[in-house]
């Protein structure tokens, strides 16, 4: 899964608060190499830009899970796809 | 396939019906990859995308990725969502383009509001229509599905279902659940004439009523019924019973066509014929 997929999903938990549900706590021990707040300036840094893109779109989450911040919920990763089924409880 | 004749919706849940073996003989299958992509093809077509920039996508029921191939091909950009881990594992496999999910989309479409330029489904949606689980209602699960997936698209944007309805009712469901989610539009029909070519695309807009794309194969038909005819003639009026008035130019033509077909001698037909004589004639 593509961390730009990761950036658009939102728990689909039933009974959430509503604009619940995102962002989806990722699991895994993998430091970011982006600095945390976008530098000043920062559609001219070629650089910067370069990094964005790979992060975004080169990096794959491959084992790992998924945090629900409002429900807590725990959707496990594998092989790069998120299992987002829900048991009869949550439904 | 298996069970060919019957419908597969009718065996088990998606999840079971397309375990390993199904997944890697569905995929394998050159018949049922033509179909898919040809249904693709038109699907996209039918969303109606920007033609200068690449879009991302949402694949319903994406399967092995069979569908997903052709949005890469056409160099967009898709997430795909699937019950069958089987047919994910075969898309892994075949290291598609798009991302994965494995999804329940009765559940309801897991995104953010307005995240997608569009959304395709091909042969999945008639999975919805049943009842696989006890607590299963598939009018709430239709609805559930619809409504989120009207968040998760963006404004002017469409989502365009291809499906196998079982019947008048099933399709009738499907599309009411659809409108009580806020789309709007309707069903396209390719080809309703022939059985095997017959495709049903049912085709949402979020937010803008556009028109409605006319189906293929339904062109020829619907000409001839809108075209006033105009001709240059004088006739002092037209026969009601649609046949030429008696005697008329026209009538003579037809007469010696007719007589032509019965493989009679006919003279040609020329500028002289059915002239006006002189009146002593």
């Amino acid at each position: 899964m593509k961390l730009l997929t990761h950036n658009l999903l939102s728990s689909h938990v039933p009974g959430l608060r509503p604009g619940g549900g995102f962002p989806l706590r990722i699991e895994l021990g993998h430091p970011s190499e982006l600095p945390p707040e976008p530098i000043p300036n920062f559609e001219a840094d070629e650089e910067f830009l370069r990094r964005v893109h790979h992060v975004l779109l080169e990096v794959e989450v491959l084992e790992g899970s998924l945090q629900c911040p409002d429900s807590g919920r725990r959707f496990p990763i594998s092989k790069g796809v998120p299992n987002l089924l829900l048991t009869e409880d949550d439904a | 396939m298996a069970g060919s004749g019957r419908r597969p919706e009718h065996r088990g849940p998606p999840e079971l019906f397309y375990d390993e073996a199904e997944a890697r003989k569905y995929t394998q299958n050159s018949r049922v990859v033509e179909i898919q992509s040809q249904m693709s093809e038109r699907a996209v077509e039918l969303l109606g995308l920007p033609e200068d920039r690449p879009c991302l996508l949402l694949d319903v029921g994406c399967g092995s990725g069979l569908s997903g191939d052709y949005i890469s091909e056409e160099g967009h950009y898709w997430i795909g969502m699937d019950i069958s881990p089987a047919m994910l594992d075969v898309a892994v496999e075949r290291e598609v383009e798009g991302d994965l999910l494995l999804a329940d989309v009765g559940h309801g479409i897991p995104f953010r509001p307005g995240m997608f330029d569009g959304c395709i489904s091909i042969s999945a949606v008639q999975w919805l229509c049943n009842a696989d689980k006890k607590s299963h209602s598939p009018p709430k699960r239709l609805y559930r599905f619809f409504s989120t997936l009207y968040t998760a698209l963006a404004r002017g944007s469409r989502a365009v279902l291809q499906l196998y309805p079982e019947n008048s009712e099933q399709l009738e469901l499907i599309t009411a659940q659809a409108m009580r989610a806020g789309f709007t539009g309707g069903m396209v029909v390719d080809y309703p004439n022939s059985t095997k070519a017959k495709k049903f695309f049912l085709c949402l807009f979020v937010g803008t009523s556009g028109t409605l794309p006319k189906g293929l194969g339904t062109e020829c038909v619907n000409e001839e019924l809108h075209q006033a005819k105009f001709t240059n003639e004088r006739t002092r009026f037209r026969n009601v019973k649609g046949k030429s008035v008696k005697k008329s130019r026209d009538w003579i033509l037809e007469k010696k066509e007719r007589r032509r077909r019965q493989g009679k001698e006919v003279r040609a037909d020329t500028k002289y014929t059915g002239r006006k004589r002189r009146p002593h004639f």
